[in-house]
């Protein structure tokens, strides 16, 4: 987000909380992955523009849970924005109008009287469990394709016999920071899940650690999300611009680099 | 105290720890002297763990390298999601790469003073000895720590020391470690020797012949019903700090598995001891539902203070250096800003009481970036804290740059957990605990980036193994769900699914939690009372009895229904809170994170009673109606001398 220094201050002690916002959802409700869904409309009054979006869902669900009807389910748990669990697609963006997650999207990016259509991440990939929550164990598959260093407990040496150059971690950091919320996925016309593979083959391939793996790694990676049904990439960049962690397409062409290079050397993907 | 609140069973102790030989060689001995699991015979046997955070995880992986059948289980769609991930700051070792006098007995020393001599010295030991190998390994997966410009590993210091050994990857440490530990487990449920259960609750142990033998578990997606046998069972499953309700935990943190596992027999220690973190994100509103983390390496930079001046509301940056109150700076020269958490945490609560506190209801007080930004430059200041001051902008909408943060404590992590000896291995054999789950390595107050060291610790390093000296007896008879004490313990949590679904009241399980846990924040939490502690054992059998009869949870139990896992998770938040209660009310002596304001120092500090109250209090559950028993361990300490803490 952007701030200006003659931005919002401290409020000083003793100041209301504030609340006061009248808003008009329009909900993707979906009973279980065989049943067809549709959109349902609800209301909202006297939402602060300082919830989050979930806190937001919660007023409505406590409100269904009294009147016996059943709440709207959707996947969460730190609601800090870092364990990538949640993921509504807001008014057709992923995570919504902000590139954060859904749980750090706050009311005050609305204005009382909108009307927000909320639905769940749309992929062949990632069928509907139920209204909002989807499953997305497709991506722990491509990780187990590949996506780590085979270091058994116990076997490593000292930490520092091998240094890596700061700008090579601090890259590998980067891409690491992907939290598999499935978001570029959802974001893209091809719902390809090649963003998230690609973090992981950055993040991996950048280090020392992670070279005698590399050419094998990318490969069975890649052959896996294939296999899972995921789109292909076409370069749009969808993706990257609904990334709440700011993962690059630059990820995307060291992915295409490393897997021509594991292709001419000879690498094939498990079968 | 009267007797009708608990009574007082026979003692206990560890047993594990080999005394006979000095502290540093205890730990090689006992690996020496434990017996044994050859790798044939791995194969035969069945392991279930708990949990996949980084004690779950790393252990599960760590097993399953070793040859073991793992069954793996977790609430979340993704091993990837389990708390650990919010870690922030980083994780202590006692590498001294920084050439600062660090050691593992420098470590060993911080901690057991760090947890104001209540934690049991021999396992805080081995923790700082393990210590090392933790980076080693962490280093070797892929995580990218923070490193020089000449490629080593960089350090920061943390609250409670003075030496820089903490290891970190940005403001994202947990993360990093967790993904390390993801990635191993990942591998060996391809490598097909752990089996995964994902969105899948454990909601009761099963115990045959004493020995822990398996857990019913419930599909979330398909809310089916289940039991799964092993040969041991490992319970990585996290704190309980969500008894407060708001919390930095993850929404679905609970205490449900160590709760259920208690009732079935295992001791829980120290239930009262909770972390109160001083530097969260102030509470904006009642609709709140959690609260969030501002890391403790803020203070290394930012400075602690409020106006001198009670209900002083000009905007902070209009009053002048000589109108505010550096108070940690003031009360703490030596250690300044860096004070432990407890400390910092109830001098907060101490300015804010005397009218001083800043922001909504003057719950807050200032971190100021001012000082710092001038002296190292913004760029460097957005190096070191930059996604921490995106968060706190996200969630405030106020620019920390300019404007100084506000913070608060918020309850953050529990020292209690359920009782193990110095193998991990609870009071119910077979059945083992790790990570936060536990009560082992912080006494009563943890020191900052300890938690991601224990957990690893144990998972890599201690549970594989100390976990072989009981399995040498293993393969045990074969049982399946006809046995007896399997369909006592399905048939139970069937009916506690069903009565949830059944009672049709007219308050959500929400609003029971809600509840409950402003009653322990006001009365169990920064400051009890003899008096306070009362109220609440008074209030709380009330909620539940409410509870009981007057919640509301929509939907079946066959399908995906995320009320009723609130519901079963709030049943057991209401039952360990009284517990907690009956163990602070005991604990007549402040220390650590327990303070009782029945016990200071003339100058406001926490008094401990080491007479009377140096030891571990586990806990015996009984059924309704009767009080807990409570066994003591006695606490020793041969190696650190029980002094007064002293951070002036
Ligand atoms: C915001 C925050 C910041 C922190 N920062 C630091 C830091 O900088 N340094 C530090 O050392 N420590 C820090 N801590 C503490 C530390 O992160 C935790 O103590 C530690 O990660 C706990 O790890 P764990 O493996 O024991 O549990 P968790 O990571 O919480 O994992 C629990 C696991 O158990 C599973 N589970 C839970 N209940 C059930 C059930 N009933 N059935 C099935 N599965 C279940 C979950 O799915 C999950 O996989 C921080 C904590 C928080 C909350
Ligand atoms: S690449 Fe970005 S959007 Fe895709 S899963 Fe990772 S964090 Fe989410
Ligand atoms: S709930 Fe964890 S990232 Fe949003």
């Amino acid at each position: 987000m952007t701030i200006t220094d003659q931005g919002p201050h401290s409020a000083p002690a003793g100041t209301q909380e504030k609340r006061g916002m009248n808003l008009t959802l329009r909900v993707w409700r979906q009973k279980g992955p065989q049943v067809k869904g549709k959109m349902v409309t609800y209301k909202v009054t006297d939402i602060s523009p300082d919830m989050s979006f979930l806190e937001m869902l919660d007023v409505l669900n406590e409100q269904l849970i009294e009147q016996g009807d059943d709440p709207v389910a959707f996947d969460h748990d730190c609601r800090e924005g870092i364990c990538g669990m949640c993921g509504l697609m807001i008014n057709g963006q992923a995570h919504g109008p902000q590139q954060t997650t859904t749980c750090q999207l706050h009311m005050r990016s609305f204005k009382d009287g909108d009307s927000i259509d909320i639905e769940p991440w749309r992929a062949s990939a990632f069928p509907v469990i139920k209204d909002l929550a989807v499953d997305r164990r497709a991506f722990d598959r491509i990780i187990q394709a590949g996506g780590y260093i085979s270091v058994p407990t116990g076997t490593a040496p000292e930490a520092h016999s091998v240094p890596v150059p700061k700008k090579d971690a601090d890259n590998a950091f980067d891409a690491a920071t992907c939290i598999g919320c499935g978001a570029c996925v959802a974001a893209c016309p091809n719902a390809s899940s090649m963003l998230f593979t690609a973090a992981k083959v950055t993040h991996l391939g950048l280090l020392p650690q992670g070279q005698p793996e590399r050419n094998d790694r990318v490969v069975n990676m890649v052959a896996q999300q294939d296999r899972e049904g995921f789109g292909g990439c076409t370069n749009i960049g969808e993706c990257s611009a609904a990334c709440p962690k700011g993962i690059s397409m630059e990820t995307i062409s060291r992915l295409n680099h490393d897997l021509l290079g594991a292709l001419r050397a000879g690498a094939r993907p498990k079968s | 105290m009267p007797l009708d609140l608990f009574t007082v069973g026979d003692p206990i102790a560890d047993t594990k720890a080999p005394t006979d030989v000095p502290i540093g060689e205890r730990w090689s001995e006992r690996k020496f002297r434990g017996r044994l699991v050859n790798p044939a015979n791995r194969r035969k046997m069945t392991i279930i763990v708990v949990g996949t955070g980084l004690a779950g995880g790393s252990a599960a992986a760590t097993l399953g390298e070793a040859g073991y059948k793992v069954k793996s289980f977790w609430y979340q769609d993704s091993p990837r999601r389990a708390h650990s991930v919010a870690a922030q700051g980083g994780i202590n070792a006692a590498k001294n790469y920084r050439n600062d006098g660090d050691s593992v007995h420098r470590l060993f020393y911080d901690t057991v003073k760090g947890g104001d001599f209540r934690a049991r010295e021999n396992n805080v030991h081995r923790l700082a000895e393990v210590s090392v190998n933790i980076i080693d390994q962490a280093v070797a997966q892929g995580v990218p720590f923070a490193r020089e410009y000449g490629g080593l590993l960089d350090n920061r210091s943390f609250g409670g020391t003075q030496v820089s050994r903490t290891f970190y990857a940005r403001g994202q440490t947990g993360q990093q470690l967790l993904y390390g530990a993801y990635q191993a487990l990942e591998r060996q449920i391809a490598a097909g020797t752990v089996e995964q259960h994902a969105r899948t609750e454990m909601l009761d142990l099963i115990v045959v012949d004493g020995r822990a033998r398996g857990i019913v578990a419930r599909d979330l997606v398909t809310g089916e019903l289940s039991t799964h046998f092993a040969d041991a069972v490992v319970l990585a499953t996290g704190g309980y700090g969500n008894v407060f309700y708001l919390s930095t935990n993850a929404m679905g943190s609970n205490t449900t598995a160590i709760w259920r596992a208690h009732k079935r027999g295992a001791y829980f220690a120290n239930p009262c001891y909770t972390q109160i973190h001083p530097t969260c994100i102030p509470v904006k509103g009642d609709y709140q539902s959690k609260l969030t983390l501002m890391s403790e390496s803020l203070r290394n930079d930012g400075r602690v203070w409020v106006p001198k001046e009670r209900g002083d509301t000009r905007d902070p940056r209009q009053i002048p250096e000589a109108e505010r109150d550096y108070y940690l700076e003031r009360i703490y020269p030596s250690f300044g800003n860096l004070v432990p958490r407890d400390i910092a945490s109830r001098a907060a609560k101490n300015v804010c009481d005397e009218g001083r506190g800043v922001g909504p209801g003057g719950l807050g007080v200032y971190l100021d970036f001012a000082e710092a930004i001038e002296r190292l430059g913004r760029p460097a200041v957005e190096a070191k804290y930059g996604n921490l001051f995106d968060m706190y902008a996200q969630i405030t909408g106020e620019d920390p740059y300019s404007v100084p943060m506000r913070i608060y404590p918020a309850v953050h992590y529990t020292m209690g957990g359920l009782w193990v000896d110095y193998d991990l291995q609870s009071s119910i054999p077979g059945m083992f605990v790790i990570g936060e789950a536990n009560f082992s390595d912080h006494g009563a107050n943890r020191l900052g980036a300890s938690a991601l060291m224990q957990g690893l610790a144990d998972g890599y390093f201690v549970l594989p193994a100390t976990i072989t000296d009981y399995l040498a007896d293993a393969p045990f008879e074969q049982i399946d769900d006809s046995h007896p004490a399997a369909v006592e313990a399905l048939q139970g949590v069937q009916e506690q699914v069903q009565k949830l679904l059944s009672i049709n009241g007219t308050r959500t399980p929400a609003s029971f939690h809600r509840e409950l846990g402003k009653l322990m924040w006001d009365l169990c939490g920064m400051e009890r009372t003899d008096e306070g502690l009362r109220k609440a054992l008074d209030r709380i059998p009330e909620i539940r009895q409410e509870f009981w009869t007057n919640v509301k949870v929509s939907g079946d139990w066959h399908s995906f229904n995320q009320t009723l896992e609130m519901a079963g998770r709030v049943a057991d938040f209401i039952e360990l809170a009284e517990l907690m209660c009956v163990d602070a009310l005991h604990r007549r002596e402040s220390c650590g994170g327990h303070f009782r304001a029945e016990s200071q120092t003339p100058d406001g500090e926490a008094l401990r009673d080491d007479e009377n109250f140096a030891y571990v209090a586990a806990w015996e559950w009984t059924p309704e109606g009767q009080p807990p028993v409570l066994h003591r361990e006695a606490l020793e300490y041969e190696y650190v001398h029980l002094a007064q803490r002293s951070y002036k």
